[in-house]
């Protein structure tokens, strides 16, 4: 396979800017994520500021992390994907322009508003509603873009890859839409349309849609294009692939209601948001196994690919996260789990573990192609496999100390003595939570540490890119 | 006819649905087609990606 295909020059300049933002932002928002996690062991602080407050800073690294670190990783990688798998240039680079620089204002003004404590308090939408305004419009000429890249599209076929993305975008689109619907009273306060359970049930439906399309979709279309190229094998069974695509994007939307066992929401609705999470185990795992099977015969290359072990940790983490999450959207778990530190625990391993893992091996399959150099040709792969091991063990550190805090909160919380009295107050499960408090900040500053590796690799990798096309266009002259 | 029969076809759509995509994609005469769609991220290799599918079984 080395006969080279005509192919117009492609728009690489948003992916770079992307591609480099997706590293700023992913430092920004873990280290808010310390930060908060410091705030939980150690109360002092928030310095007594309001702006510094948890309640605040929460949804800022929330954001930051998936909207400006994982939103950054989706535009580079599908941008970069769409075109070579098309073979075409981006439908508009005024649009592709429009996305960077409107994203990036949206992620300003967030970091701006959400400290202030303007917010809708909606979770994952708590950006006002000026703001929701900008995204709605960055995100339909994303939407254009992307499409209008597939409709002048001059290879036959649609990349499987493409297929998550185009579902991860339109999805997104109507989610975000219709949850963020509300009636402005003023420029920074709104009331959303929906009310009571109504209200928390269409919360839901976006919210863990968010992480369904956002944080799995998209995200899978990184895995169905980069695996195979690491691997440089195509992935193993593109026929699973197409039923994999077809029963995720179909179930995924009907499992919300998980997140609301035990409320107000009616039993039967909360009953299928349980059954439809069980039944997602399936096409979940079936593109888990996709992924890692790729490597059937190609084992030996983790061995000395670092950025190939980024990518297939990433997929053992996804697996895992995948299994949890239907365990604990069966009621009687959710029972004990709810409330606890096991949720974020559980959303950790997915967002540490899948998806920053599978983002950074991707970044670094794809920078040293925007500089000119060789796929994954990085300016250190030893610092790659630091920031491998960084990011490992301290997602595994992380999600540990919320496993046990968790477990243990749930049967503090449930603990009764014999006359039916509570055999725990509150506080004392927060006072037994602090160890695991300390182990998680301890867990979140590895894989922040590893984060700094990475800046470091690419600043020295577009230093060492610029250096050699400067050198080679002198030997020219 | 009443809503819970609407909804009960509903399932039923849903499975023919499901079955006719496995049906489409395990279909023996589309089985090169898809062989050669995988292929389409090895097409640009201007990336100085390798590609070693020499001890692949088709």
């Amino acid at each position: 396979m080395s006969t080279a295909i005509d192919h117009p020059e492609y728009n690489y300049k948003v992916v770079r800017q992307f591609a480099i933002m997706t590293v700023v932002w992913g430092i920004v928002g873990m280290a808010a994520g310390v930060f908060i996690a410091a705030q939980l062991a150690w109360p002092a602080l928030n310095f007594d500021t309001p702006w510094l407050s948890f309640g605040r800073l929460r949804p800022l690294h929330t954001n930051a992390v998936i909207f400006a670190f994982g939103g950054c990783a989706l535009f580079a990688t599908s941008y970069y994907i769409v075109q070579r798998t098309c073979r075409t240039r981006l439908f508009s680079d005024t649009l592709a322009s429009f996305t960077f620089w409107g994203w990036n204002l949206v992620i300003v003004l967030a970091a701006i508003t959400l400290p202030m404590g303007i917010t809708s308090a909606k979770e994952y939408a708590e950006l006002e509603w000026p703001i929701d305004i900008l995204v709605a419009l960055v995100w339909v000429a994303y939407v254009i873009n992307f499409l209008g890249t597939l409709a002048i599209r001059k290879e036959k076929h649609i990349y499987v890859a493409n297929w998550f993305f185009a579902a991860f975008m339109i999805m997104i689109a109507i989610l975000y839409i219709g949850n963020s619907l509300a009636v402005p009273v003023s420029l920074t306060k709104s009331y959303s349309i929906y009310a009571g359970t109504i209200d928390a049930m269409v919360q839901w439906w976006w919210g863990h849609n968010a992480v369904g399309f956002f944080l799995t979709a998209g995200f899978l279309g990184i895995m169905y294009y980069f695996v195979p190229k690491q691997a440089g094998r195509p992935v193993y069974s593109y026929r699973l692939s197409i039923v994999h695509f077809w029963a995720l994007i179909s179930i995924y939307v009907w499992a919300g209601a998980h997140h609301l066992h035990y409320s107000a929401l009616p039993d039967w609705a909360q009953t299928s948001g349980m059954v439809m999470s069980l039944i997602l185990l399936a096409p979940s795992w079936g593109g888990m196994i996709n992924g890692m099977m790729t490597l059937s015969g190609a084992w030996h290359k983790l061995r000395t690919d670092p950025v190939l072990r980024f990518l297939v940790v990433s997929l053992s983490f996804y697996g895992m996260s995948t299994f949890e999450g239907p365990m604990m959207s069966i009621k009687t778990v959710n029972a004990l789990s709810h409330n606890t530190d096991w949720t974020i625990g559980h959303v950790h391993s997915g967002a540490l573990g899948w998806v920053a893992m599978v983002s950074i091996g991707a970044m670094y399959h794809l920078i040293p192609v925007m500089f000119g150099r060789k796929a994954s040709d990085m300016y250190s792969q030893g610092l790659i496999n630091v920031h491998f091991w960084l990011a490992t063990i301290g997602t595994v550190f992380y999600i540990v100390a919320m496993w046990v805090n968790g477990i243990m909160q749930g049967l503090m919380w449930r603990a009764v003595n014999d006359d039916g009295t509570l055999t725990y107050s509150f506080v004392e499960s927060v006072e037994a939570s602090y160890p695991g408090y300390v182990g998680r900040v301890i867990g979140g500053a590895l894989f922040l540490l590893g984060m700094l590796v990475m800046a470091y690799n690419v600043y020295m990798t577009v230093r060492v890119a610029k250096k050699e096309q400067a050198d080679a266009a002198l030997a020219q002259a | 006819m009443d809503i819970n029969d609407v909804r009960g076809l509903g399932s039923v759509f849903a499975l023919a649905a499901m079955l006719g995509i496995f049906w489409w994609a395990y279909g023996s005469s589309r089985k090169q087609r898809f062989d050669e769609d995988a292929e389409i991220p090895f097409l640009d290799d201007d990336d100085g990606s390798v590609y070693d599918d020499k001890d692949r079984s088709k």
